[in-house]
């Protein structure tokens, strides 16, 4: 939804982000991209443009730089030869923009184990600056089949719900760029399958997303743009 | 979905990181209990160490329980960030579309209620011990009030910089105890001062003076220490 001219249109097409017709469509770069740890050179002169509607999947043997590509993407790491753009400028440049439009999730679910389901999924949302109600609680939590677990402590799940939990953040954030580092680690066939018509819904509707996986899990009917990393 | 989500303000963001680390201190109790305890135990082993000698001990009252308030609010500091480190909170609030150093700041700031402020309430029974008049304690009290919050803030940069470091604690000491000292020279010394009939404006000036310059300098230093933690 949004106000042009003092009318307020609604997309029927597209329910889920704000009408990403009247938006720019967003755009991934990686320009020369290289990365060195500890001396050794992991990658280097990556170059990839991702735009709205396609998944990029990074693929590659153990060590080969998957996670530092991602973390580089993130913006948690610095980058270290080349440069990031998002639509078309450097991703430092403009880290709050970026981040609004970023959701992470890589290895740590970033749950806070002491705390109730509900109680993370509150302070995962107003970490987007959001706020969330328990109708919504419940409904989210529903689709991720974890229905009735919202008073739950997550140290009391298990390593596959535990995942879902944290998946879940992707429904709840309006971000545009999907970042999944091995995102079906732990789940069963079912939650696989939720997982990838989640991220097949939000291609559909102008979102990007760079998935690493060792399963090759397709998304929908969207064939995955490849990037694979060789050893140097 | 994520557009039936209603958007909050900066403010509740920060209200809400707030609430969220008191509830979790208020739930897991030893993060009160402990420095409480290290406060009343250290406090307490000086006048059995140096004797019942009244004087004596009303002398070196301010001194004795401002370090032993400075070394127990020290004690929760290297928790403020490691659970949150490890279990990837962290990443996502370095990622949150919220600027870091007001999230930092929020984190001092339930540190300071959660270990700071029990450390204020205890201070006047403590004092007693001493035998410090009820202007004393009541000094004692203002001081702690306005000195203890610093300390939460200096402490979150050494916190941060010692993140995912063996051996964190005592590294996370030799950094921060330094900087503590203007902090424990004033409170101390504003009730040392009121003692002596001297005026104490001074040095309740410089106190508010510290913790509003760490309240501005700290989240920044904080934020970059965590973000150099996260490489």
């Amino acid at each position: 939804m949004r106000t042009l001219l003092g009318f307020t249109l609604k997309c029927a097409a597209c329910h889920f982000h704000p009408c990403t017709l009247l938006k720019t469509p967003p755009t991934l770069t990686f320009a020369k991209l290289g990365c060195s740890k500890g001396g050794r050179q992991l990658f280097k002169n990556v170059d990839c443009t991702l735009t709205a509607g396609h998944w990029l999947y990074v693929a590659g043997v153990n060590g080969v730089g998957k996670t530092s590509l991602l973390r580089m993407v993130c913006g948690l790491s610095s980058i270290g030869a080349g440069d990031i753009l998002w639509n078309g400028a450097p991703i430092h440049a403009q880290a709050d923009a970026y981040h609004q439009d970023l959701c992470y999730l890589g290895h740590l679910n970033g749950l806070q184990e002491s705390m109730t389901v509900e109680e993370n999924l509150t302070f995962i949302t107003a970490l987007a600056g959001r706020t969330i109600g328990p109708g919504q609680t419940q409904k989210v939590l529903t689709r991720f089949g974890l229905r009735g677990r919202s008073q739950q402590l997550v140290r009391h799940l298990s390593q596959g719900q535990k995942r879902r939990v944290a998946l879940s953040r992707l429904a709840l954030s309006p971000a545009r760029l999907w970042v999944l580092d091995e995102p079906y680690v732990a789940m069963d066939e079912a939650g696989v399958k939720m997982l990838a018509d989640l991220i097949a819904d939000h291609l559909q509707h102008g979102g990007l997303a760079v998935v690493t996986s060792h399963q090759r899990v397709p998304i929908g009917d969207i064939p995955a743009q490849m990037l694979e990393l060789q050893v140097l | 979905m994520s557009q039936s989500l209603k958007p909050i303000g900066l403010a509740q963001v920060m209200l809400s990181v707030l609430k969220r680390e008191v509830a979790l201190g208020m739930r897991q109790k030893g993060e009160v209990l402990t420095p409480l305890m290290f406060f009343m135990v250290v406090a307490s082993l000086f006048p059995l160490g140096v004797g019942a000698e009244s004087n004596l001990l009303l002398r070196m009252a301010p001194g004795v329980l401002w370090v032993s308030a400075l070394l127990a609010a020290m004690l929760s500091l290297q928790r403020m960030f490691s659970t949150d480190y490890a279990d990837g909170s962290l990443e996502q609030m370095v990622l949150s579309s919220t600027p870091l150093g007001l999230l930092v700041l929020a984190k001092a700031l339930a540190h300071f209620l959660v270990s700071g402020l029990p450390l204020v309430l205890i201070a006047p029974v403590l004092g007693i011990q001493f035998g410090l008049d009820g202007r004393g304690l009541g000094l004692l009290v203002l001081t702690l009030l306005l000195g203890t919050p610093t300390l939460s803030l200096i402490g979150s940069i050494g916190a941060a910089l010692t993140l995912g470091v063996r051996g964190a604690g005592v590294l996370l000491s030799l950094l921060i105890l330094p900087l503590y000292i203007p902090v424990l020279i004033f409170g101390a010394g504003a009730v040392e001062a009121d003692a002596a009939g001297l005026g104490i404006g001074g040095h309740l000036s410089l106190l508010a003076a510290l913790l509003v310059l760490s309240l501005f300098f700290s989240p920044m230093a904080t934020s970059a220490a965590l973000r150099i933690s996260l490489e």
